[in-house]
């Protein structure tokens, strides 16, 4: 289940973000924010694509630059909104 | 005391935060008017050089023009300093009036009205015109004016990979239950000088019912056969909705900014855009000089056609001697260093030949394609051209890079 949604997460993140010639690697770990491959503008739309896809609200404090910096970090955030 | 030793700390440790990851702007003081070339203290307190100026906006050359000082002078006589006031309530004079219509009738459309600056355009627009019902496509690369304006607005953002128009495409389509949806673009991207296809934006625009709204600081007055804009040079005039552009930059660069098109839009931000209603009239001595800029550049195309011919001269002989620069057709010309500090220290040796530019990298452009934006002016003539080629050629020669690549220059110093 974990490894769907990251998968899920990941395949946004290289359509939405990278250009279809970039041959850039990206897991979960990789740096989306502090790496430049988002930027905080662009960190909207993975925002709305994250509730859209989960149906869930994710607040504004909590949609930090640090909190959507991995994919493993936005796994980290939204077992935290699923269960709270 | 309530701003306490805490506080102080605090705001002390941001600074330092700064500072240390190389982010801290430090002003240049400049003890002469605007142009081609200016007296510099830098750093502060060093003794004032001449310097060739490639960093200011100052494309026509305009800033410091003989007639639009004198207009500056006789609207000072006639007008006054200040209005007192804001717009509305008693700021504005027929001076006014008229550069609204002048903006309007230059630019091709309906109607325009002024705003302190465009950053205020752009912080005010979006709110006016849109609602949560609504979505906003924009460029991933727009203005910082236009991401923060976009968030002070209800409506839902969406964006785009920068002049996309596949990706664009897609989110119009993902968009289409939306009430209204409105296309933002800059004219003319200020870090890398690539223009939007707004050719093409038009028709995906038409095709899925959705406006345009064009922000085009960085081409009024000089893009186009007759300076009107970006609109002009892809031949869309008619076609954009809405254009917010800045007074601050070829169009005698002191300040203000507008909001040009359709006319209820236009009309809806006099009466509900808050940058608008709330900041004091733009002051008269910068309308009637706008107005006399308005008259120069309308007269004559010779200042857009000699910064076109100077910014293709320029790029044709940086590349001549082997400097990497983004091509391109603007006057923007960004030479690659792709490293930061490379792009500091290249600014700074160019600063000792009496070339003045800046450097750019994160977070300002995207991580390893830190440059030096290089700005042609209309103002610039061939011999101070020719000593800026002569003067990149020696430094990056001093730093090994001239005639290389960016995968050459990015094994030599890292990206």
């Amino acid at each position: 289940m974990q490894d769907d949604v990251k998968k899920l997460i990941l395949d946004y993140v290289k359509k939405e973000y990278l250009d279809e010639d970039s041959d850039q690697e990206i897991t979960e770990t990789t740096k989306l924010i502090s790496g430049g491959i988002v930027d905080s503008f662009s960190m909207v739309s993975l925002k709305m694509f994250l509730e859209k896809k989960f149906q869930l609200k994710i607040p504004d404090e909590k949609a930090t630059p640090e909190a959507f910096d991995s994919v493993n970090n936005i796994l980290a955030l939204l077992q935290e909104i699923m269960h709270s | 005391m309530a701003y306490s030793e805490t506080a102080k700390a605090h705001y002390a440790n941001e600074l330092n935060v700064l500072r240390v990851s190389g982010l801290y702007k430090e002003e240049r003081y400049i003890a002469s008017p605007q142009g081609a070339g200016i007296t510099v203290e830098f750093p502060r307190g060093a003794q004032a050089r001449e310097v060739i100026n490639f960093c200011a906006n100052n494309y026509l050359g305009l800033s410091s023009h003989p007639e639009v000082l004198a207009a500056a002078h006789k609207a000072l006589e006639m007008r006054g300093f200040g209005l007192s006031s804001v717009r509305f309530i008693c700021g504005t004079q027929d001076i006014h009036r008229e550069l609204e219509q002048k903006l309007s009738e230059f630019l091709g459309t309906e109607d325009t009205v002024l705003f302190p600056s465009c950053m205020e355009a752009n912080g005010g627009l979006f709110e006016v015109m849109l609602d949560k019902d609504d979505a906003m496509i924009a460029d991933r690369l727009v203005h910082a004016s236009i991401v923060d304006g976009m968030r002070l607005c209800k409506a839902q953002v969406y964006n785009y990979k920068h002049s996309n128009m596949a990706h664009l495409e897609e989110k119009l389509q993902e968009t289409q239950g939306c009430r209204f949806r409105l296309i933002i673009t800059d004219g003319v991207f200020s870090m890398d000088g690539d223009i939007a296809r707004l050719a093409e934006i038009c028709t995906l625009a038409e095709r899925y019912n959705a406006f345009v709204m064009v922000d085009d600081s960085h081409a009024t007055g000089f893009m186009g056969k007759t300076g009107r804009g970006t609109h002009e040079h892809c031949g869309v005039m008619g076609r954009i909705d809405v254009l917010t552009t800045t007074l601050g930059k070829a169009l005698g660069g002191a300040a203000g900014g507008c909001v040009s098109g359709r006319p209820e839009i236009v009309e809806l931000c006099r009466q509900r855009a808050r940058p608008y209603l709330f900041s004091n009239t733009v002051p008269p001595v910068v309308v009637g000089a706008t107005l006399k800029v308005l008259e120069v550049i309308t007269r004559s195309t010779d200042r857009r056609d000699k910064l076109e011919a100077n910014t293709r001269y320029f790029r044709e002989r940086m590349m001549t001697v082997g400097v990497d620069i983004h091509e391109g057709e603007h006057p923007i010309v960004p030479v690659m260093l792709y490293n930061a500090k490379l792009a500091q220290s290249v600014a700074r040796d160019l600063y000792e030949e009496g070339i003045y530019v800046i450097g750019f990298f994160f977070p300002v452009v995207p991580q390893g394609q830190a440059r030096i934006r290089v700005q042609i002016s209309a103002d610039h003539e061939r011999g101070q051209l020719d000593r800026a080629v002569e003067a990149f050629a020696r430094v990056e020669e001093k730093h090994k890079i001239l005639g290389k690549k960016k995968d050459e220059i990015i094994a030599m110093y890292g990206a």
